[in-house]
């Protein structure tokens, strides 16, 4: 990159320590990733919490904000996991509020994705991964294997298909991190360089300026939607635990 | 050839990832355009699957950018 310090495009992902600690050898410092994980912690129990304080027959405007997701995330689950994807509503619903608000909360200048960094969307996928895999084999113990094996086909195309299925098992909470990962981490990159030409280009500064407030739309509409395609494919791996049969 | 002039030809070729996301963006934008305009009150209940399409679409492309990045800063 030709770019140096503060004009590096990637200094924006940059973890920095605010309160530094250490145990038995491991690294535990409070860092601004920490901070801001704290802080969409706090933002999504504001927003929740304050909802439904004071709870109205005719809601008010908060109110039905907060009413409007839990039954946008209540109809996503049960449109793909069925009635036995209720049980798992308060994961679901935990996890897109989480993800939603920490890429909302990155849109604010100056402010940090907490989403931006693999390992934070890798433990969450890993987190849906195991419980997925930990629910299909209590609930259908041997019959979960039956996931692999879709039916009605032919036992020389199983040789291939059987593998094919297991691998696009496995790479599952790959795809699910790094999508996250790359869709808010790449956004931020290029608002990024886009923002380093407004000053070098001077008068003409303005056409990238008004690109970037499309951008700046674009970028929000996608922090949206990654939150909504994290849970929409959380619910559809919950459905294929619930009903390994295919 | 040196290793570093390789490293910025192959994070340039990486990003031949986007041909594939444009493609397949358009495609989801624009099928969907066609079924709309020719059934327009079916159109709503549609748009939530056209935006999981388009993120995924959109997905696969960061892919290719990501392994730019890789090659580039790992």
């Amino acid at each position: 990159m030709a770019a140096n310090g503060d004009h590096n495009p990637l200094t924006q992902f940059e973890v920095k320590s605010i309160v530094d600690a250490s145990i038995g050898g491991f690294d535990i410092s409070f860092t601004n990733a920490s901070a801001f994980m704290v802080l969409v912690v706090i933002g999504v129990t504001l927003f929740v919490g304050g909802g439904v304080r004071r709870p109205a027959m005719v809601p008010g405007r908060w109110q039905s904000m907060v009413e409007m997701a839990y039954e946008f995330i209540g109809k996503m689950l049960y449109d793909s996991a069925g009635v036995e994807g209720r049980r798992y509503f308060p994961f679901v619903f935990t996890l897109f509020m989480f993800v939603l608000f920490a890429n909302l909360i990155g849109m604010i200048p100056y402010s940090f994705t907490v989403t931006s960094h693999i390992i934070v969307t890798f433990a969450l996928a890993a987190l849906v991964f195991v419980g997925v895999t930990v629910i299909g084999i209590a609930k259908n113990g041997l019959k979960f294997l039956k996931l692999f094996a879709p039916s009605g086909v032919h036992w020389g195309m199983l040789l291939l298909l059987v593998p094919i299925e297991i691998l696009s098992y496995m790479i599952r909470p790959i795809t699910l991190s790094v999508r996250l990962f790359a869709n808010m981490m790449a956004g931020h990159t290029i608002m990024k360089v886009v923002a380093g030409f407004v000053v070098p280009l001077g008068l003409f500064g303005i056409a990238p300026i008004a690109f970037l407030v499309a951008l700046t739309g674009l970028e929000i509409i996608v922090a949206v939607l990654q939150a909504y395609v994290f849970a929409v494919l959380t619910c559809i791996y919950l459905n294929d635990a619930l009903h390994p049969a295919h | 050839m040196d290793a570093e002039a390789a490293k910025l030809i192959g994070a340039g070729l990486a990003c031949s990832a986007l041909i594939g996301a444009g493609i397949g963006i358009g495609n989801i934008f624009g099928s969907f355009l066609q079924g709309a305009l020719r059934n327009p009150s079916a159109a709503d209940g549609e748009r939530g699957t056209m935006f999981i399409g388009f993120a995924l679409a959109e997905a696969t492309g960061l892919f290719g950018l990501l392994i730019a990045f890789i090659i580039l800063f790992l």
